[in-house]
């Protein structure tokens, strides 16, 4: 198999990451938003293992195991609370939630 | 000992006030009075006992002192001092804290014992300030001062009070952190210059510094003490302080607070900073003058009784301004006696004020007029007090004015001219307290009732000892003399 | 133990009445008697001095006695102290004696007034405080008397606080002469402080002393404290400057026009000028500045006199005219004339103003002398008395007191070496002037036709006082005669002990002869006039004020010259508009504005906190960049 250079792969990471940055400033949608951020997370975690790669080290990989065992956590926790959110405001579009402010 | 027993007497009395009064209203003002009275009878006591006589050139020397270590790793101690000029500050404010809680008597306050913990603290924080001799001690009785006076203002007094007692806060709270600051900074160049850290005041006189450092560390207290004064530009929480506060609570404020800023800057600015005093001298001329004369316009333009005694208040303290920093002998005398006087003569107002009040629930002078037909008791001793207030000969004000201005003729003629001409204002709006309330048109259909023996007794005092001082004023010079002596050499002679 | 060791009786025995009446009030009666008697035996122990003093004067300068140390700072130590010496005791007696004849007056005048006791209170208080003026042996002590009068003034001239339609009025006219007055009050204080910088002391007899050697003569500090010396002096007897308070002063009850505002406090400043006279010598600027306002203010208020119609106000412009001739008097180095005019000024003014409070009474206090007349037949014994003192005002030669004090100072005015041809025209136009207005009075009020029917006789005790004070106005004068008629100087002879005689300039001889006769024709001229134009042919007057400018000059004249115009537009509406238009003081709109700031911050802030988790989110990732970008490249 031919090495992927370690540039290309934190590019790769770094644009997923972006594109799920801005998926979540810019997502109404609560769900979408949830989708940005496992984005986020994913690139996050594959940047560690690109990394573990170059170095030849098992710690990226295990760090991704973790990083996917939270995001699941995670996930299941955001899914959750979206399902009490669209119980009480019958929307899942985020603009609705603004009690918190002054 | 005695300056502990005293202040242990009045915080004491004002937690059983506190306690007693949840029982028993009309036990807590006995419980406060009985403080007080008997704290006010040590002190003259302990004066009759003592004459000053002793001649001060060096370090001072103190009628009565305590002094133990507090927090010595920091150079904190907890030293109380009295001279003449703290014993007849001390005096004046258990003498007017008595009278006060007398005027109070049907005041009626919700929770009285409560009322009554924060009027003794009060009391006791003023002492303090007039015991204190070391600087932090002084800051903290600095903030117990502060800290009862609000709850005063916000729990008890007329409708503006939040605005009233914020403003107070803010106003005071703020100086007293620079006044910090200017402590702080002392101690340090203190420490650094002597290798001693200590916040004691005997120690700390004659630190050595540069002028420039001098003059901002003056400037620090001096923010502190000009506030409270109050002196113009900095007297904006005094109308509305002064008039939402409550019966008691606007004497103890008018009279006593504000002679704490001139004590301040008597005992602490002068002595610790003479040559920073003394390059300031124009400019504390000058702040004063102002004071007078803008005090005195404010005054007039008022249709409010007790904002235009407020600002009478205001134009009166300029004359201390004015005095202290002429830097005379016979000024700093007069401005002893302007304490005393001005303290007693308004309190005599503003209790007059609240009087009327009682009597006709509103402060506005439209609607008031032609009392004297129905209150000639009252009417007599606003005479006196008006009176009082424009500096007649024979009432100590005008002892005090006429020494303060003759001092500072000898400073600096136009100045003097100038806070002269407050003299011919303070007729201005001094009259308007006496003719729009008793004279000139009735206010229709206002019944009102005369002196009671009570309210009486309590003019009578204050307006005895106005005009006792005007004719006898010189068991207080004798009192303060070795004192002020000592304050005027240490700011006359010429420091390296 | 001479008599002199119970002068401080003199202002103590008034004293105690005050303080009895102010605290206790009284029934009337009660009232009468404590307002009456103390000043009564003053004014005995007065006279009883006077006799000592003139058979065996004390050693010395004049008798001292010190009652306590006022205070003692340094080397000041004023003290409360009295002085006696010819000067005190011609006031003295002035202020016991016709004091006295007026209390006693009061006792009927104030009889059916509310207040009565009040009233007996605050005359007593101003006895007091003008004795202690005159018996002060320290500057501080006469301040204190000087204050003294000034706040008895005010009580008294606000007196009647009550009428529905004079209560605004007359709280006006108190709080305008007390303003007044603490004005020249204030110039006083000025000049004690400068005298206390340049003596160490404000002891009188110290200074006077002293100055000599201090001062050099013409200096600036004595010019300096001269001028505050004058200042206050002006504004206590109602000269040029400070003259607006007295026509208003007027408000007050007769028997106070006739103490406080005829006989004594305002002759308070010529008081003070007589006992500094060592000061003005050396400031000879200043003594000429006197002389100058002397015979501007008697002509002023002279002239104003012609066109009153409160017969009050007649007698309160002459009372600042006469003054005037006591300040021309003294500015011209006459001090035992100007004293002597004010003696006998004190009598025939005293008697005037009495007299007039009765007239009114009678009139149901009508105060305009054209709607009264014809009196002189029901009211007798007012009329004569009246006629008497009106003829000492206008100085009808011989029989009358007035000719034998007003005419040496005309002389003076003329011969003194501090004197000029100017002054003493001004003094001889206005004493033509005087005895014109004087006529009218007395012609319009008491001649003619009666307009009001009078109810009112009145009783002995107003009697008695205007029959002493009617003699006293013819024959007083007969204690200093010119030097045509024997030179028989009796009165100045005393006052020369202590005050030193007018230094004559060359005149002619017999000149003084011949301005006795032009003064002595003048004043009959005035009655002739007066009697052309006021009883004869009084509809001359009456077209001369429908033209247009005698219109304008009478209402000019009337408005003594238009000063409390003048200081109206110049100081009284600047202070009140100033006063007005900061009324919420500028000073706090900085802090309010900190404050509003403040809250402007906060809401502005506070718009961040919108509960949008988006933007949160953005704000989160944009704070991370910013830290990142500042870690990465600083």
């Amino acid at each position: 198999m031919s090495a992927v250079p370690l540039h290309m792969g934190l590019l790769l990471a770094g644009i997923l990451f972006l594109l799920g940055l801005v998926g979540v400033l810019t997502r109404r949608n609560v769900l979408f938003m949830l989708m940005s951020i496992e984005i986020m997370v994913n690139a996050a975690g594959l940047a560690f293992v690109v990394g573990a790669s170059r170095w030849m080290q098992a710690d990226g990989q295990v760090m991704f195991l973790f990083i996917l065992a939270m995001a699941a956590a995670e996930v299941s926790v955001g899914l959750a609370l979206i399902v009490q959110m669209h119980r009480q405001h019958k929307s899942v579009d985020i603009n609705v939630l603004e009690r918190l402010r002054d | 000992m005695i300056l502990v027993c005293i202040l242990i007497l009045l915080m004491a009395g004002g937690f059983l006030s506190w306690i007693v009064g949840r029982w028993r209203a009309v036990a807590a003002k006995w419980v406060a009075l009985v403080a007080v009275v008997a704290a006010f009878v040590i002190l003259v006591v302990f004066w009759g006992m003592h004459s000053p006589t002793a001649d001060l050139t060096t370090a001072g020397v103190w009628l009565a002192a305590y002094h133990i270590k507090w927090i010595p790793q920091l150079g904190i101690g907890f030293h109380l001092g009295m001279d003449g000029l703290s014993l007849i500050m001390g005096v004046l404010t258990l003498f007017l804290g008595a009278v006060s809680i007398l005027g109070d008597w049907r005041a009626g306050y919700t929770h009285p014992g409560f009322y009554y913990f924060n009027f003794l603290w009060l009391l006791a924080g003023i002492l303090g300030v007039f015991f204190a001799l070391d600087l932090i001690l002084l800051y903290f009785f600095w903030e117990v001062m502060l800290v009862p006076m609000y709850f005063i203002l916000i729990g008890w007094g007329h409708e503006n009070k939040r605005y009233a007692g914020t403003k107070f806060f803010l106003f005071t709270q703020l100086s007293g952190l620079l006044m910090l600051i200017a402590i702080l900074g002392l101690y340090f160049i203190h420490g650094r210059n002597t290798g001693t850290y200590t916040f004691d005041y005997e120690a700390l006189l004659g630190t050595s510094l540069s002028a420039k450092t001098g003059f901002w560390l003056m400037c620090g207290f001096l923010v502190a003490f000009v506030v409270k004064l109050p002196i113009v530009p900095f007297h904006s929480w005094l109308p509305d302080a002064y008039t939402q506060s409550p019966n008691s609570g606007t004497v103890i404020l008018a009279a006593l607070m504000s002679k704490t800023g001139a004590y301040g800057i008597l005992r602490f600015v002068l002595p610790l900073f003479p040559e920073a005093a003394r390059s300031f001298g124009f400019w504390g001329m000058l702040l004063g003058v102002v004071g007078i004369l803008y005090g005195a316009k404010m005054a007039y333009a008022q249709s409010d009784l007790k904002r235009l005694i407020a600002f009478s208040s205001l134009s009166h303290m300029g004359f201390i301004m004015v005095g202290i920093f002429s830097f005379q002998a016979l000024a700093y005398q007069g401005v002893v006696m302007q304490m005393v006087a001005h303290a007693l003569s308004i309190a005599g107002l503003f209790l007059l004020s609240e009087a009327i009040y009682a009597r006709t629930h509103t402060f506005d002078l439209d609607k008031m007029g032609r009392f004297w037909e129905q209150m000639p008791r009252m009417g007599g001793m606003t005479v006196v007090l008006v009176m009082a207030s424009v500096g007649l000969p024979g009432l100590a004000n005008f002892i005090a004015e006429f020494l303060v201005l003759a001092g500072a003729w000898q400073t600096h003629v136009i100045l003097c001219v100038l806070a002269s001409v407050g003299l011919i204002a303070s007729v201005i709006y001094s009259l308007v307290i006496l003719q729009k309330v008793f004279h000139e048109r009735a206010a229709t259909g206002v019944r009102v009732r005369d002196f009671s023996p009570r309210e009486l007794l309590v003019s009578g005092l204050i307006v005895a000892a106005i005009v006792w001082l005007g004719f006898f004023p010189q068991p207080v010079f004798r009192a303060t003399q070795p004192a002020i002596t000592h304050i005027v050499s240490t700011v006359n002679t010429p420091e390296k | 133990m001479t008599v002199y060791h119970l002068i401080w009786l003199i202002p103590t025995l008034p004293l105690a009445a005050f303080l009895i009446l102010a605290v206790f009030g009284g029934s009337r009666k009660v009232a009468a008697l404590l307002g009456t008697v103390p000043v009564g035996l003053s004014a005995l122990l007065v006279i009883w001095t006077a006799v000592t003093y003139l058979s065996v004067p004390p050693a010395g300068h004049g008798f001292s006695e010190v009652l306590w140390t006022w205070f003692t700072i340094g080397n000041f130590s004023p003290a409360i102290a009295l002085y006696l010496d010819p000067l005190s005791l011609v006031f003295l007696f002035v202020i016991t004696f016709v004091g006295f004849f007026i209390l006693l007056y009061s006792t009927e005048f104030m009889a059916k007034e509310e207040g009565f006791s009040r009233f007996f209170a605050y005359m007593n208080l101003f006895v007091f405080s003008m004795l202690v003026l005159v018996l002060a042996k320290d500057m501080l002590l006469l301040y204190l008397g000087w204050e003294g009068v000034g706040l008895s003034s005010f009580l008294l001239i606000g007196f009647w606080y009550k009428d529905a339609q004079d209560a605004g009025q007359n709280a006006y006219a108190a709080r305008k002469a007390f303003l007044v007055t603490r004005i020249g009050d204030t110039a006083l204080i000025l000049g004690l402080f400068l005298l206390l910088q340049d003596f160490g002391t404000l002891d009188i007899p110290h200074i006077l002393q002293a100055a000599p050697g201090t001062w050099q003569p013409g200096s600036s500090r004595a010019v300096w404290a001269t001028i505050l010396l004058l200042g206050g002096a002006v504004g206590k007897s109602a000269q040029l400057p400070l003259q607006t308070w007295l026509p208003d002063a007027m408000a007050g009850p007769s028997p106070v026009s006739a103490l406080i505002h005829a006989a004594t406090m305002v002759t308070a400043g010529v008081y003070l000028l007589a006992r500094t006279h060592v000061l003005f010598s050396l400031a000879p600027v200043v003594q000429l500045i006197v002389a100058i306002i002397g015979a501007a203010t008697l002509v002023i208020a002279a002239f104003s006199a012609l066109a009153q119609k409160d017969i009050k106000r007649v007698l309160a412009y002459s009372t600042m005219s006469q003054i005037g001739y006591m300040f021309l008097a003294l500015g011209v180095g006459a001090w035992s004339a100007a004293v002597f005019h004010f003696m006998i000024h004190a009598f025939f003014k005293a008697l005037l103003f009495l007299g007039a409070g009765a007239v009114i009474l009678a009139m149901d206090h009508e105060h305009n002398m054209f709607k009264m007349g014809g009196l002189r037949k029901k009211m007798p014994l007012v009329f004569w008395t009246f006629l008497f003192g009106a003829g000492a005002l206008a100085a009808l030669p011989l029989v009358t007191a007035g000719f034998f004090s007003k005419d040496p100072i005309l002389w003076f005015a003329m011969a003194s070496v501090k004197g000029s041809f100017w002054l003493w025209l001004a003094a001889f136009v206005a004493a033509l002037a005087t005895s014109v207005y004087t006529f009218r009075m007395v012609f319009v009020t008491f001649f003619g036709r009666q307009q009001k029917e009078v109810h009112y006789r009145p009783g002995i005790r107003i009697r008695i006082p205007l029959v002493v004070l009617g003699v006293l106005s013819l024959i007083a004068g007969w204690i200093q005669m010119p030097a045509s008629f024997g030179h028989f100087t009796p009165f100045s002879d005393f006052m020369e002990t202590l005050l030193p005689p007018a230094v004559m300039a060359g005149v002619p001889a017999g000149l003084e002869g011949w301005l006795e006769i032009a003064t002595a024709v003048i004043a009959l001229l005035g009655v002739y006039l007066a009697w052309q134009f006021y009883v004869k042919t009084p509809v001359a007057v009456y077209r001369f004020k429908q033209t247009t400018v005698g219109a304008r000059i009478y209402r000019f004249l009337a408005a003594g010259w238009g000063f409390d115009t003048l200081y109206r537009v110049l100081i009284v509406q600047p202070v009140v508009w100033l006063a007005r238009v900061d009324k919420r003081d500028f000073t706090d709109r900085i802090y309010e504005g900190v404050g509003m700031l403040n809250l402007w911050l906060g809401r502005l802030f506070g718009r961040a906190q919108n509960g949008r988790l988006r933007g949160y989110a953005f704000g989160i990732v944009l704070g991370a960049v910013i830290v990142m970008t500042l870690i990465l490249f600083l």
